[in-house]
Order: structure tokens, then sequence, then C-alpha cells
């Protein structure tokens, strides 16, 4: 069974198109990343599969229909749909009682070994945390349900790089196993990057790209050329080019390493590189890939800048 | 099992009601109700807090007034039984209205806050991440005006008359009057039964439309839950003066608001006085009642439709 199958996904807030006919197809067991830039639907889309909006369309997490059986869903699937939104009057001791008292899946020794390397004491209240503080209690709180399903809209804002870390790293080693399935949405593309099995890029509504990550990684191939050998590397079709200090860096989709090989360092490129130069296409800008094009649009500051 | 695939929100209105009711039953339904009740009692402690405080400010100026109560009984001794009667059980007449009043207040302010503070501050993106339904939320927060407060009121109201009774009592013993005609006037376990029917016809059960209705606004509102939840009535009146020159809907109202006089015949504004008559036929026979029950079923159903529509503010 899919964890996720959705088929013309439609959700429209007045006028304004958030989700237009997304088809998402996501089986057990997959850690799958989900990006784009901000407004692209991504929250919208995390919001329908968790049954927190309605929606137009077919759609079944876990062979369920979120909008309908909610609560009963909620069993098998956890989330965190946004930071900060655990209620500032309670206190750590009460959202480990109330959770452990409602979720039947809810393994409360787990949450307070989280909890136990973190310096979040048992009776403080929500709002004397810090941001990071809460945050980091909501993680604790969801890894230590036994979920099928993990959603997670930006799980790591507001923290430092240190825990982002830690957290990618526990979620791999003390959470993930091949019956479990994650979604993940974030701005901090390449500190996941190894942590994916699968990518998908949405743009205004649609996703518009999405490959495994071994397809990713056999497919893309980027690299840095000097200017002299830039023409000869551009008879391969390059899908997107770039300039750092003065050399070029060529994108390629399915082109043979050995071959590219000759005009330079072979390597596999970023999520962050591939999402610029697939919504650089997408928005029409460097579907031309003419070097004095590039510069303006695919600097490594531009690539960040249009990764958040 | 729901297999409706396609989800225009009209269109599925009646079935995925039905889901709802159902299903709580296959969950164990009672753990999710208690840890939720249990959690409207952590976030708002004003519902235990505001009553055990009114209760005990009332006993301190109670204690105070016994110093002058050996010679103000002394007085009444030369006016009649009925007379005599009202003095005593005056002050525990006073604590029960107190406790009511503080009930009502702590109730509406509940109920306004209910269903819409959890949107204010997205707390309700946490909630709805576990396994509760919205029938089982708005049930729990429902039962806090409806079970929760009236028990308490009642409870704290008796635990009080008690201690006033015991304190009376030593007072009047150690005075050397009679403290034989203190507990024969006063009646206690009658007092206690009338209270308790008076909490249940008129508090809970009369009373309930207008917490129903505060619930429907909390969970509607997008902001001012207050003004939304006073101002229809207020312009439904004014306007029916302005257009008719009548004023049924004010009459109406006012006529909810007091109590009603179905459940019992009261003398004065003392519920408990024992010439008080009830009247539990004309109560459960009048329409009234059981249109404000149905009217309070319709606001609660309403609002847990509205819970899943509405998210966070």
């Amino acid at each position: 069974m899919a964890a996720i199958a959705a088929r013309g996904l439609r959700k429209t807030f007045g006028t304004t198109v958030a989700l237009d006919g997304v088809d998402l197809h996501v089986e057990e067991g997959r850690i799958l990343g989900l990006i784009g830039p901000n407004g692209a639907g991504k929250t919208t889309l995390l919001n329908a599969i968790v049954g927190l909006t309605p929606y137009q369309g077919d759609l079944k997490v876990l062979g369920r229909d979120p909008w309908t059986q909610r609560d009963q869903l909620m069993r098998d699937v956890s989330f965190i749909a946004d930071v900060a939104v655990l209620p500032r009057w309670m206190r750590v001791s009460q959202a480990l009682d109330y959770v452990a008292g409602v979720h039947p899946r809810f393994d409360r020794g787990k949450a307070e070994g989280f909890l136990a390397k973190t310096s979040i004491g048992r009776d403080r209240k929500v709002r004397e945390l810090s941001k990071g503080m809460v945050t980091q209690l909501h993680l604790a709180l969801v890894m230590a349900i036994d979920a099928k399903l993990l959603v997670l809209d930006e799980p790591t804002l507001g923290l430092d790089i240190l825990f982002r870390k830690q957290f990618y790293d526990s979620l791999l080693n003390d959470y993930f196993d091949r019956s479990r399935t994650i979604v993940i949405t974030t701005h901090q593309v390449d500190e996941i990057q190894d942590v994916l099995t699968d990518v998908m890029f949405m743009d205004r509504g649609r996703i518009v790209f999405s490959r495994s990550t071994e397809e990713f990684e056999s497919r893309y191939v980027e690299v840095m050329v000097n200017p002299e050998t830039a023409a000869a590397a551009r008879l391969f079709k390059p899908i997107h080019e770039r300039q750092v200090f003065g050399r070029s860096i060529l994108l390629f989709d399915g082109v043979d390493r050995r071959q590219l090989a000759e005009f330079g360092d072979v390597r596999t490129p970023s999520i962050a590189d591939l999402f610029v130069a697939v919504l650089g296409k997408q928005a029409g800008v460097a579907t031309d890939v003419a070097p004095q094009v590039a510069p303006e649009v695919a600097t490594p500051d531009a690539a960040k800048g249009a990764a958040r | 099992m729901n297999t409706q695939s396609s989800n225009m929100p009209a269109s599925n209105m009646s079935d995925s009601f039905e889901a709802q009711m159902l299903a709580p039953a296959a969950l164990s339904p009672t753990r999710p109700m208690y840890w939720s009740v249990r959690r409207e009692l952590w976030e708002n402690r004003s519902i235990y807090i505001a009553p055990l405080a009114a209760a005990a400010v009332f006993l301190v100026g109670f204690l105070l007034s016994l110093i002058h109560l050996p010679q103000r009984m002394r007085a009444l001794s030369t006016l009649d039984l009925a007379h005599q009667r009202a003095a005593i059980a005056m002050p525990y007449d006073m604590v029960a209205g107190l406790l009511m009043f503080t009930w009502m207040i702590v109730g509406a302010f509940y109920c306004l806050g209910a269903l819409h503070g959890e949107r204010r501050d997205r707390s309700i993106l946490f909630w709805k991440s576990l396994p509760v339904s919205d029938l089982t939320t708005v049930l729990a927060k429902a039962s806090i005006p409806f079970l929760v407060l009236p028990l308490l009121t009642f409870v704290i109201t008796v635990v009080t008359q008690l201690i006033m009774l015991l304190l009376s009592t030593a007072v009047w013993s150690g005075s050397g009057l009679n403290v034989a005609a203190l507990w024969t006037q006063l009646s206690f376990p009658r007092m206690s039964l009338m209270l308790l029917y008076h909490l249940v016809t008129v508090h809970t059960l009369w009373y309930a439309p207008l917490y129903g209705w505060l619930l429907l606004v909390s969970a509607w509102a997008r902001r001012a839950p207050f003004l939304w939840a006073a101002l229809p009535p207020l312009a439904i009146g004014f306007g029916e003066k302005i257009a008719f020159n009548t004023s049924h809907f004010a009459t109406f109202l006012l006529h909810r608001l007091g109590g009603g006089t179905e459940a019992m015949t009261a003398p004065g504004t003392m519920p408990m006085d024992p010439t008080t008559h009830l009247t539990p036929g004309t109560y459960l026979a009048s329409p009234g009642l059981w249109l404000g029950l149905l009217f309070t079923a319709l606001c609660i159903a309403a609002a847990v439709r509205l819970r899943r529509y509405r998210g966070a503010l």
C-alpha cells in the first residue's frame, strides 16, 4: 500500500491557486524531501495530507481519507505543522501526560530519553522555553510516536546547526526504519540531501520535478570547466550554467560522466543547484544557457536565495 | 469507512459527520475524553480557583459576622419563626447565590475562549496532530459548563455551608443558645437537595442554550468573540423595537436569562427558601426547556463541524 496517493489534488484560496492538480505517489519506507520557493504550495499539500484542510481531487493517506478520518489517521501519522504550536501554558510533564493519555502508540520512555539529552526541565512551562527548546520538545514528542508516516514542515526552523545535525542523525538512526515513511520540507536543502531517498520540487502549486536520490545521483552531473573548454562542453547540451571565479559550472542531465571528465572535475550537483536549474527553466529565465544570462541568475548566492 | 474520493466540502456533509460520530467508538472513547477534560482544567485553572476563592472570601466575612451573632440572635428571638428562619438562612442562600453567579461568569468566559483561543495561539495545529476527534474535543469543552462547573459549584457550596453551620453551632453553644433550634430551622439536607434541584433545572438545563451559543460563537468568530456573541441579540432586540415597537425578543431573552419560572415558584429571590414551591411537572412540560436543549444540541453540532473547517488564525 502506498503511504500517500494523490491524484489531481486542487486547492484554491479565493483566486489564488495553492494546489494546481498535484499527482503524488509515495511508497512506504521512503524519505521524501519536498522543496520549493515560498508560496509554492508545500504547506497546503502537507496540510491536505494530514487532514487540516479540505481539497478537491483524490487523496488517500495510508488508505484513509485524511479530511473525514483525521482522528483515526492520526494514530498512524504524526506531524509538525508549524513551529511553536505547542500551547504556551502547558508544562513539559503535562505535554508528556496528555500525549501518553490520548495516543495509543506513544512511547513515554523514548520521549523522556530524547528530553534527557536536552536541558528542558519537566516542570517548565512551554512559554518559559526558548524557541529552540520548544522545537526540541515537539520533536521529542513526535519521534516517540510509533507512526507509519511522519510529516515535518520546516522541523528545524530556529534551531542551531548543531541541533539540526543531531536531529537528522537521530531521525535516521533512532527513528527511521524501512516500514516508516517521512515527508520533510525545509529551506536548508543541502543539510538533508544525504537523508533523503526521494526529492520533489514544487512550484506554483505543481510538482515540477520528482526523482529518487539514486536516479538523481546517476543522471545529474556537474562539471567545472575553464573558459577555453567551455564551448566544447556546451555541445553536450547542459541544462544549466553558472559562473564561479571566471570558470563555468555546467549541469548535465543524463550525459556519461566519462565523456565529461575530460573537461574538468566531475561531481554530483547539490539539490540546491539542481533546484535553481529546474526552477529557473520553469520560470523561463535560464532556458537559454548563453553565458551572458547565466551569471545574473545563477551565482551561488542566487542559488541559495532561490532555494530559500 | 468512507470511500468517497472527491472532497467537495459541501457534498459529504452528512456522511462525514457520521464518520465523526462513529470514530470515538472504535477508539476507546473514554480515554481521549478523560484527558481532554483534564487538559481543559490544566489550561483554565479559574474553573476551580474562582469558586474556591469566592467561597474563601465569603467564609472570612462570615467568620467576622460571628462576633456579633449571639447578640443578633437574642434580638431575633422576639420575632416570629418565619422571620427567624429567614434571618438564619440568609448567609447560606447568599453563599449559594454567589457561587452560582461565579459559575455563570466563569462558564461564559470559558465558553467564549474555548474554541477561539486554540486557534488564536495556533495550538490547534498541535491538538489536531493527535488522534482525538473534533467531536471528542468539543464535547470535552462543553462538559466544563454542563458537568464540571455544576458539580464543583454543588460540592463547594455544600462544603462551605457545612463549615458555616459547624462554626455557627460552636458559637451558639458557646453563648448558651439553643443549637437544636439552629439545626431544625435550617434543615441542612433539605437545603442541599433544593440547591441540587435548582442547579440542575435552572443553571444547567435552562441556561444550556446560553453556553451552547457562546461555544458556537467561539468556534466561528475570527476575532472578538465577545462582540459577536453579545451584539446580534442586542441588534435583534433594538431592531424589533424600532421596526414594530414591540419587545417580544427582549422579553424572551430576559425570561431565559432570569432563569424562567417553570422549575419553581419562589416567593423572593432565594430559591432555597422553604416556601419555594417546586414544580418539576410544569418544568418538564414547558416547550421552552426542550426547544432550548434542541438549540444547544444544534450549536454544539455546528461547533464540531466548524472546528474541522476553521484552522489557525
